[in-house]
């Protein structure tokens, strides 16, 4: 398992946001997690980055305990999100984005980081028709792949994405995942977290509903979404 | 008004280096600003230490009288060093101990904002009472040339005299106005190029413009703060010495003044933005200059508070808004 998330509960002060959630994602998968607003999907994806203190559970990434470890070492070996919202550097151009996705990598003169950086433009040629372009300026779709091609620069192993289709057109929704499943094609592991669960079911290998702060239901993409309470619940009744 | 036209480029070129001064100390005001959206009250104090750095170089080595050129050129690039110092490892020493808890435990700004006034007053008045402390350990005698006096001014051993270079209208430009403006500049641009090039420097601008993204980006937080703080340090240090240089005199109080001067400059040019910060003090030293020509003297604080309102009238965020976020700087 490249990740094991085991007995996590995080708080906000008193509020207990997620509550001893377990789960796991395999190397080489997509795996999603799907819920409703303030269900703790957010809550959950900063505790694996380490922008939120676990309050009791532990966080094992590819074997080494990173329960305690901040966020920037977090990033080192190898786990790297894309934020709920875009959170990209406004006052930045889309080239300095992407530089500061490969912020914590040594080897910026090396050929493997062009490498990176040509993939990212082959996945998102927008990005590379904007190049100079400060990245507040552009439309919410550019940012949202920005923030993504961001990521991707870190090389992360784990990749993990906060409701990568947020605010976006339905022809640019479909678009964004099959990047996703494009890039999880070429080697990266992929966290999914979505509100949008028809898209996330489809592509996921691997799915977990998250329910008031815990999860309810596990299952395959395909068995989810074929469960008649989370149509009921997350589909519309339709997929 | 005569006055002011018979003297306009004398009033001119030494509102430019006492702008420079204020330019200097803007840039702590404005970088921490920048990065962490707070005013840091304490970095008047910050400069304050690095004027006594200057002192106690020329005290510690000039006594002896060095007074030939050489040798005070000589005192002085230590000085610079020695300030530079002594005013980053205050800066250093603020951000570790009236900040970083406040932080971590993330507090309203408002408490960190006491913190740092708080702050001030226990610098400002270490250095009024240094000759107490000293004494409290029985090291005041030894110590006597520079902890006597702590409460008085305290000025530089040797007098700096400067020379005529060459003349603007009437007025004859000094080696001190030309040593002044040319330092400011310089390190302008070098902490323009270091903030926009380097590593640290984007570290910088990515905590200015999005916090948690930087975290995610892997950006050590706490390590861009300090970075912060030793660079807005190092800059009011040079300043000191620059200061040192013009005024010669210094007061454990001596921030004050110059720190609300520069802070207004700041604010002026627009608080965050570094090249806004150059701007501000420059126009601030100017203006005090021209104002205090044309309707007095006393009148020079207030020509800079007026100025700074009607600045803010005009230009609610300053005369070249952005911050460290959003300029390009
Ligand atoms: N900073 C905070 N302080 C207090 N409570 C918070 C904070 N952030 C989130 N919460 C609460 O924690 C719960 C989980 O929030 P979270 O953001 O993880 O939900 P989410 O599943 O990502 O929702 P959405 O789909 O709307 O993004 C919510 O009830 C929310 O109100
Ligand atoms: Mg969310």
């Amino acid at each position: 398992m490249l990740l094991e998330v085991e007995g996590l509960s995080v708080n906000y002060g008193q509020i207990e946001a997620i509550r001893d959630i377990s789960f796991s994602v395999e190397e080489g998968t997509v795996a999603t997690l799907i819920g409703a607003n303030g269900a703790g999907k957010t809550t959950t994806l900063k505790t694996i980055s380490g922008l939120l203190k676990a309050r009791t559970g532990k966080i094992t990434f590819d074997g080494v305990d990173v329960t305690d470890m901040p966020p920037y070492d977090r990033v080192k070996v190898g786990l790297c999100q894309s934020p709920e919202g875009r959170g990209i550097f406004p006052g930045m151009s889309v080239r300095e984005n992407l530089e500061m996705g490969a912020y914590v990598r040594t080897d910026r003169k090396t050929a493997a980081y062009q490498e990176d950086f040509d993939r990212v433009m082959t996945l998102f040629p927008r990005l590379q028709e904007r190049i100079g372009q400060v990245a507040g300026t552009m439309s919410g779709g550019e940012q949202q792949m920005l923030a993504i091609g961001r990521a991707l620069m870190a090389r992360p192993r784990l990749l993990l994405l906060d409701e990568p289709s947020m605010g976006l057109a339905p022809k640019l929704i479909s678009q964004i995942f099959s990047i996703i499943t494009e890039i999880n094609e070429q080697g990266t592991t992929v966290l999914l977290v979505e509100q949008n669960a028809a898209q996330a079911l489809k592509r996921a290998d691997t799915a977990h509903v998250l329910d008031s702060g815990e999860i309810t239901r596990s299952g395959t993409g395909d068995e989810l979404a074929g469960d008649d309470s989370v149509k009921a619940a997350y589909l519309g009744g339709s997929v | 008004m005569q006055f002011f036209f018979d003297h306009f480029f004398e009033l001119t070129i030494t509102g430019l280096a006492l702008g420079s001064i204020y330019a200097l100390v803007a840039l702590g005001y404005t970088m921490v600003y920048g990065v962490l959206q707070l005013i840091n009250f304490a970095h008047s104090e910050v400069f304050m230490y690095g004027t006594f750095a200057v002192i106690w170089v020329f005290t510690a080595f000039g006594a002896g009288g060095h007074t030939s050129t050489g040798g005070i050129i000589g005192l002085l690039i230590v000085s610079v060093f020695a300030a530079m110092l002594v005013s980053g490892g205050i800066a250093l020493l603020i951000e570790r101990v009236a900040y970083r808890p406040l932080l971590k435990r993330n507090s309203p700004k408002l408490v960190a904002l006491i913190s740092a006034i708080g702050a001030s007053f226990a610098l400002s008045e270490t250095m009024g009472l240094r000759d107490r402390i000293t004494g409290f350990v029985g090291l005041d005698k030894p110590l006597a040339d520079y902890v006597n006096g702590a409460r008085d001014n305290s000025s530089l051993p040797v007098e700096i005299t400067p020379k005529a270079v060459f003349k603007i209208g009437d007025y004859s430009v000094t080696t001190i106005d030309l040593l002044v403006i040319i330092t400011a500049l310089v390190m302008m641009v070098f902490l323009d190029r270091f903030v926009r090039r380097s590593r640290a420097g984007r570290g910088m601008r990515a905590v200015a413009q999005n916090p948690e993204a930087a975290a995610l980006m892997g950006v050590n937080a706490v390590r861009v703060r300090q970075i912060t703080f030793l660079l807005g340090g190092m800059m009011a240090g040079v300043a000191a010495t620059l200061y040192m240089i013009r005024i010669g005199t210094t007061r454990f109080d001596a921030g004050f003044i110059l720190g609300v001067k520069a802070f207004t400059a700041a604010v002026m040019g627009g608080i965050g933005n570094l090249r806004g910060a150059l701007l501000g003090g420059l126009v601030l030293g100017v203006a005090e200059n021209w104002g205090s020509a044309i309707i007095g003297t006393q009148w020079k604080d207030v020509v800079a508070f007026i100025l700074l309102v009607v600045i803010l009238l005009f230009r609610p965020t300053g005369l070249l808004g952005e911050s460290l976020g959003r300029a390009r700087a």
